[in-house]
């Protein structure tokens, strides 16, 4: 397969992953911002988004302030954003389109039906009354796309870029909504059962659509160190980091069975992947959980970029 | 369903002359008058839904806002009968031979020049001259791999070939595509009247250029499908194929050379390639041969190409028999290299380079058509008889500015086929593509093509960038 091709496939699915992420964040802000501020805590949450989205930087030198409206709008469709939710699906097209040919239909009629619809939406609509549905077409399209991939895809090569590229888009947000809120996951006896900090961890949950399943899991009300452990070390949960991991060490090993040679990604996902799989919750805390996020992040972006050196270039 | 205008006294591919159904069109003819305009409304809705969900779309150069446009589709097919379309298809046939062997005499020893029948200035002051050429003997003697001959009717009897598209001609896909969408759309048609398969079209395509892969090729020849990339216009034509074919769609970047050998970039590492179908003109090819501002091309490509490591198809420098001023000469080519009487007539032709045709074009302006011998896409062009006194006079300018460039042609009464409008059938100019294969063995061409109509009522353009629009071809047994 063309490297470009598989470069194509990688990005188009981080595209449209990302996309999906960024929704969630604005859904989970504007849901916490409906709270009474007893509940929500005195914090912005829209300031929280965006800290959330990666794009403070480029927010506060385009907006004095994160008032709803500039949030929604810089994340959604502004252009001093790259990464808005309207661009990401802008690059997945143009990925798509660029290596169609590596696309069954089915994938690429969601992706262009999404991008026609983008074009038709209208900013103030969205702004207004219409977020709520806007974010739930953003999540529809990517739950399409992914699931076209699923059932449509030969399982070769380009179904393991595809997927290889989704999954280490999601560990990379996973691991991000877990830094800019691991405060409110520190384990601190005192706070449990207070009124703001279920719902600061159950809109965490919810951010990754994980809420019915904790209690699926733990039978037991929201706790701050349970959302970390399901989060990160849980293989049920297909967030969880461990489970994306153990996902892209699958398909990387199949790549590699495909090419007939291992080489630095499959040896940089293995490693992660049994840090993962050796890690305890309590030893976890006690390096610091904003010290693990950091480490991870780093390594998954090594991760992004010996892929690219050893397949894409 | 009613139809408009019986009988205006121009040649109507469904009604004749005189307003009665022409025999091949019959069937069809019986089946609207007895389908309701609404259900025919709802038809062509659901054909615009279909194409612009496969995101069948082309780009117009310099429209800052739809980069990316439908081309409008009716529903109404063209019909022609297995008895017209064998003639056609035998003319083609000749025509393109002939052109291919014109083509590697003009890069050869020139016996046509020799023989006095065309003048050797309009070959060697062509812009698509390339000399390069002269050094490269492409496989099996085939220039012209794919050619796209565009032809125009009159009447009954009458075709015209009115330009040959050498380089790399567009369009297949709206052929396959059309057909696709009418066999959706009106099953209960096809099932009415037998009409020839087009969708083999990829097939004899890929055929053909295998045929032609260079000798120090593997037994399985790779080929690939070279693009300028996304935002060519006919972007999505070059998926399309690619993906019926099965071959790589790659891009410039996509393609490097070693040592006269072209290998493509995969995820397994370099892999050899033997046949590029390129979709890009000669002049972005490969920067260190022409336009070294290309980044669209290969470097060394023409190494290769030159060491015969590497077929190219179209061959590079097809496009002086692109030359409206050459074509003029065609009836001659094709009678000194086949010995044959031309089969698809010309239409007759004034070279403004010769003093007195150009002195007739200019007294006659208001009745003719007159084009830029290197122009395409309808650009550049004046149709006398619907300009105003001003547009000749400016025009008439240009011309006498630089004769050599320009060529003129009586207009012809273009035949017309009903085509569904607003207010029902309504007569509409056309033409026809058809898309003709040269391999090692032989040729291959797929009944019909491409028919692409001028929607605006009494239009002649049918160029998709200045609003026309096509049309599914049928052939019947």
């Amino acid at each position: 397969m063309l490297s470009r091709t598989a470069e194509s496939l990688f990005w188009l699915s981080r595209y449209v992953e990302r996309a999906e992420n960024l929704a969630r964040v604005l859904d989970v802000a504007s849901r916490l911002s409906t709270l009474p501020s007893a509940y929500a805590g005195t914090s912005n949450e829209w300031e929280g988004a965006i800290a959330t989205a990666v794009c403070e930087e480029d927010f506060y030198k385009a907006y004095g302030s994160a008032t709803r409206e500039n949030v929604v709008e810089f994340i959604v469709a502004s252009d001093a954003n790259p990464s808005s939710i309207r661009n990401c699906i802008e690059i997945a097209r143009t990925n798509a389109r660029s290596v169609r040919t590596a696309l069954t239909s089915e994938m690429w009629e969601v992706i262009n039906d999404a991008w026609l619809k983008m074009q038709r939406l209208k900013l103030r609509d969205i702004r207004g009354n219409e977020l709520g549905r806007f974010l739930q077409l953003i999540k529809d399209i990517s739950l399409q796309f992914d699931g076209a991939a699923y059932r449509t895809m030969l399982r070769t090569d380009g179904y393991y870029f595809q997927r290889v590229g989704m999954l280490l888009e999601r560990a990379d947000n996973t691991a991000r909504l877990l830094d800019v809120k691991y405060h409110v996951l520190l384990p601190d006896e005192e706070h449990v059962g207070g009124g703001l900090d279920y719902f600061q961890w159950s809109s965490l949950l919810r951010s990754v659509s994980a809420l019915t399943s904790f209690h699926w899991v733990y039978r037991e009300t929201v706790k701050p160190w349970l959302v970390a452990d399901f989060l990160i070390l849980r293989p049920e949960q297909p967030r969880s980091l461990i489970s994306l991991y153990g996902n892209m060490n699958n398909f990387l090993d199949k790549l590699a069975e495909t090419y007939g040679r291992q080489g630095k990604s499959q040896r940089l996902v293995r490693h992660t992947y049994s840090d993962l799989q050796n890690m305890k919750m309590d030893s976890l805390f006690q390096g610091g959980l904003h010290e693990f996020v950091t480490d991870f992040l780093d390594s998954n972006n090594q991760l992004g970029a010996a892929i690219a050196e050893q397949y894409l270039a | 369903m009613q139809q408009q205008q019986q009988g205006s006294g121009l040649f109507d591919e469904m009604n004749g002359v005189d307003g009665v159904v022409r025999p091949v069109y019959e069937s069809l003819a019986q089946w609207f008058s007895q389908t309701p305009a609404e259900l025919l409304g709802n038809r062509r809705d659901e054909a615009e839904a279909f194409f612009r969900r496969i995101g069948i779309t082309f780009a117009v150069y310099g429209d800052a806002q739809g980069t990316e446009r439908l081309i409008p589709f009716d529903i109404v097919p063209r019909m022609l009968s297995g008895k017209e379309w064998g003639t056609l298809s035998h003319g083609l046939e000749q025509r393109v031979k002939a052109l291919n062997t014109f083509i590697g005499d003009v890069y050869g020893q020139r016996e046509i020049v020799r023989a006095g029948i065309v003048p050797e200035d309009l070959i060697l002051q062509n812009a698509e001259f390339q000399p390069i050429m002269m050094q490269v003997k492409p496989a099996a003697g085939v220039y012209v791999h794919i050619a796209g001959i565009d032809i125009v009717r009159v009447d009954a009897d009458n075709f015209y070939v009115l330009e040959d598209n050498a380089r790399t001609p567009s369009g297949v896909s709206y052929m396959l595509e059309n057909r696709e969408a009418m066999l959706r759309l009106f099953p209960e048609l096809f099932a009415l009247m037998r009409i020839r398969p087009v969708d083999d079209y990829p097939d004899k395509l890929l055929t053909t250029m295998r045929s032609v892969a260079p000798r120090s090729a593997s037994g399985e020849p790779t080929v690939v499908l070279l693009t300028p990339g996304q935002y060519n216009s006919a972007y999505y034509e070059h998926s399309f194929l690619a993906d019926k074919m099965g071959i790589e769609l790659v891009e410039g970047r996509d393609l490097f050379v070693r040592d006269s050998v072209v290998y493509m970039r995969t995820t397994e590492g370099p892999q050899r390639i033997d046949v590029i179908y390129r979709r890009l003109d000669d002049s972005f090819l490969d920067p260190l041969t022409f336009r070294p501002d290309s980044t669209l091309g290969v470097p060394g490509l023409m190494s290769a190409y030159k060491a015969g490591n590497v077929t190219i198809t179209n061959a590079v420098g097809t496009g002086v028999a692109d030359d409206k001023a050459l074509y003029s000469y065609m009836p001659d080519i094709i009678r000194f290299y086949t010995g044959e009487e031309p089969i698809l007539k010309n239409v007759p032709t004034h070279r403004c380079r010769e003093p007195d045709a150009l002195k007739y074009v200019l007294d006659n302006l208001k009745d003719l058509v007159v084009k830029e011998v290197n122009g395409s896409g309808g650009y550049g062009m004046l149709i006398g008889p619907h300009s105003t006194k001003a547009q000749c006079a400016e025009f008439a300018k240009k011309i006498e500015a630089n004769p050599d460039g320009f060529i003129a042609q009586p207009t012809l009464s273009l035949s017309t086929v009903p085509c569904f409008v607003e207010s029902g059938l309504a007569p509409r100019h056309v033409d026809l593509r058809p898309f003709v294969l040269s391999g090692a063995d032989k040729v291959r061409i797929v009944p019909g093509g491409l028919t692409r109509v001028a929607l605006k009522e009494g239009s002649l353009v049918v160029n998709s960038s200045q609003g026309g629009g096509t049309k599914d071809t049928w052939v019947t047994e």
